[in-house]
């Protein structure tokens, strides 16, 4: 008996995690499912009617902008990290000797929350004291940088700040990248007179696409779940031209008290999510069980 | 570059200076990028508010004054009580610390199941906890607040410990599940032939093994937490909130006449303990952002 008990003891450890997860994170996946067919308003109601949430979701110009901000931000943020993450790791590869100082310089706005660096480029690209001002005070008056007030511009604002928190992240990545391409090799090529640039294009590079793949994954990641930093720097405005999907339904779960709404259009970031990172996942496992 | 050899030595060499001398100067011209809003906010937060109307986004401060620090720790106002950030502040504390202690608990028994008591089912669970890392968590607001609710913890911080160890897990358990993984298997077996159990082998033979992972988990789970903004303004209420949702609060509730130091001093009040724990131990945290994302 008691030896059963013992053999029992790794599930029993386990298994509170298990169901905490299995209610908290799938059953209540399972709730929203629900909850966004239904007729729900104020309150959550139960009886299902098919899909009138996702008919008002995309019937709404509100939604529309929001979900079509996430493409713009998204694919904005994931291409411009991207490529400058890339090239700072392929510059901060050619044995700098500052090179500590340096990426601890690049990586740190990844140790602060959202909020606050909405908050400091609120500040910055305020017209009316910030950047703006100060290159118009330099003479030149025609100078104008007014993204944050300007409907057509404002995502893009959300974009540059994003970008400078997240890819110097996404240069510490590709640097580890960088680092783990057999060395060998590349002392090959170079004894072969291969010239610099196509050691970097044909051999490291391809052999980093997992990289590439996980630094998208954490990029898309962020992106769609990007709240934090659209609250701070914007709150959605101006009007709601930088809404996101994220911003969206946190107005409808909290403020409008729109039952219905919140849950439908958190079940369509979930379904962007999934389509994203499931077949990452699976490929990630399958690889690990094989390997 | 397509000829190397038709250089002289010299020209090669001037050649390489060029190069270097400009790959310093795009990596200083970055480093400079990065570091501007940092610098604009802390010279922000030190002028006074004729000084910044008045003067340049990057200039120095003429005349240092603390008063906008003051005021933004213990004077400004979060809506309508004005006592600064420090009580929000603490809150993040109180907040913090037992959910970053009791998720790296779980995790690391957790991980040492899933990594060294393999049993049928293991990894299923594994996949499902891994999958729950990514959800984007507007999926569980809505429920996660009726039962918050039903469990008598709404708007308090034992709520949102809850939470925030609920959501932690899954990285926790991944962390070291993924570093007890590396250890031989054989060393449990050898424990329980001497006799040693489940806890005792955790204890005395993995435990001492965990420092580095420790420490990554816990850097990981502080800046996560500390950073969070969705969870706090979603589950707290007036008087316990955390430090991120109570800046928001200052920068952009604010009535009268905006106070551009006082919200730069309460943005770098906010960010200063994830900021000292990446300078203190940036090499951890580094490994806690590639942990994942990252195989081997």
């Amino acid at each position: 008996m008691t030896s059963w008990l013992e053999k029992q003891v790794p599930k029993i450890v386990l298994a509170p995690s298990f169901f905490g997860i299995l209610i908290f994170v799938y059953g209540f996946i399972a709730w929203t499912a629900w909850v966004s067919f239904t007729k729900s308003k104020l309150l959550p109601k139960y009886d299902l009617v098919g899909t009138i949430q996702y008919d008002r979701l995309f019937a709404s110009p509100r939604w529309d902008t929001a979900f079509e901000n996430m493409f713009v931000f998204g694919g904005l943020f994931i291409t411009i990290a991207m490529i400058l993450g890339l090239l700072l790791a392929i510059l901060l590869d050619q044995k700098i000797r500052t090179e500590g100082a340096i990426r601890t310089i690049y990586l740190y706005p990844m140790a602060l929350s959202l909020i606050v660096t909405g908050t400091a480029w609120k500040w910055i690209l305020n017209p009316g004291l910030g950047l703006q001002a100060t290159i118009q005070s330099w003479g030149f008056e025609s100078f104008t940088f007014d993204w944050l007030i300007n409907p057509d511009k404002a995502i893009y604002a959300v974009t540059l700040a994003g970008v400078w928190q997240a890819s110097g992240f996404v240069m510490a990545l590709f640097l580890a990248g960088l680092r783990s391409v057999d060395s060998e090799i590349i002392k090959a090529a170079q004894v072969d007179g291969i010239p610099n640039y196509r050691i970097y294009s044909s051999i490291i590079l391809p052999s980093m696409a997992p990289i590439f793949m996980s630094a998208f994954i954490v990029l898309a990641h962020l992106a769609i779940k990007s709240f934090d930093l659209v609250i701070a720097l914007t709150g959605g405005g101006p009007g709601y031209a930088t809404d996101l999907p994220a911003t969206y339904m946190y107005t409808m779960a909290f403020s409008r008290g729109d039952v219905g709404q919140a849950a439908s259009s958190a079940m369509i970031m979930m379904a962007v999510v999934f389509a994203i990172v499931v077949p990452y996942l699976y490929s990630e496992l399958r690889a690990k069980n094989d390997g | 570059m397509t000829d190397n050899s038709t250089y002289a030595p010299s020209s090669r060499q001037w050649q390489t200076i060029a190069l270097r001398f400009g790959l310093y100067a795009i990596l200083l011209l970055f480093a400079l990028y990065y570091l501007m809003p940092l610098f604009v906010m802390i010279t922000t937060s030190l002028k006074s508010l004729d000084e910044i109307r008045t003067g340049s986004l990057i200039a120095l401060p003429r005349d240092v004054t603390f008063e906008a620090w003051r005021v933004a720790w213990s004077g400004a106002c979060t809506g309508i009580k004005c006592e600064g950030l420090s009580p929000y502040f603490w809150n993040s504390v109180q907040l913090a610390v037992p959910a970053v202690v009791i998720s790296t608990m779980i995790g690391a028994l957790n991980g040492y199941v899933i990594a060294q008591w393999r049993f049928k089912g293991a990894n299923i669970i594994f996949s499902l906890m891994l999958f729950g890392c990514f959800i984007p968590f507007q999926v569980v607001l809505l429920p996660m607040a009726k039962m918050l609710g039903l469990l008598n913890i709404a708007g308090t911080i034992p709520g949102l410990i809850f939470v925030h160890v609920i959501y932690g897990i899954g990285f926790t358990t991944l962390f070291f599940r993924n570093y007890y993984v590396s250890i031989s298997q054989e060393l449990v077996k050898a424990a329980k032939i001497d006799g040693a159990g489940f806890f005792r082998i955790f204890w005395s033979i993995f435990l001492p093994l965990s420092l580095p992972i420790i420490v990554v988990t816990v850097i990981w789970q502080f800046t996560q937490i500390w950073n969070d903004f969705l969870f706090g303004v979603s589950f707290s209420q007036a008087g316990t909130q955390p430090v991120t949702v109570a800046l928001n609060n200052i920068v952009n509730s604010t009535t009268g006449v905006k106070a551009y130091n006082v919200d730069m001093a309460a943005a770098i009040i906010a960010g200063l303990p994830t900021l000292l724990v990446y300078i203190f131990a940036g090499k951890y945290f580094i490994r806690g952002l590639t942990a994942g994302s990252v195989k081997g």
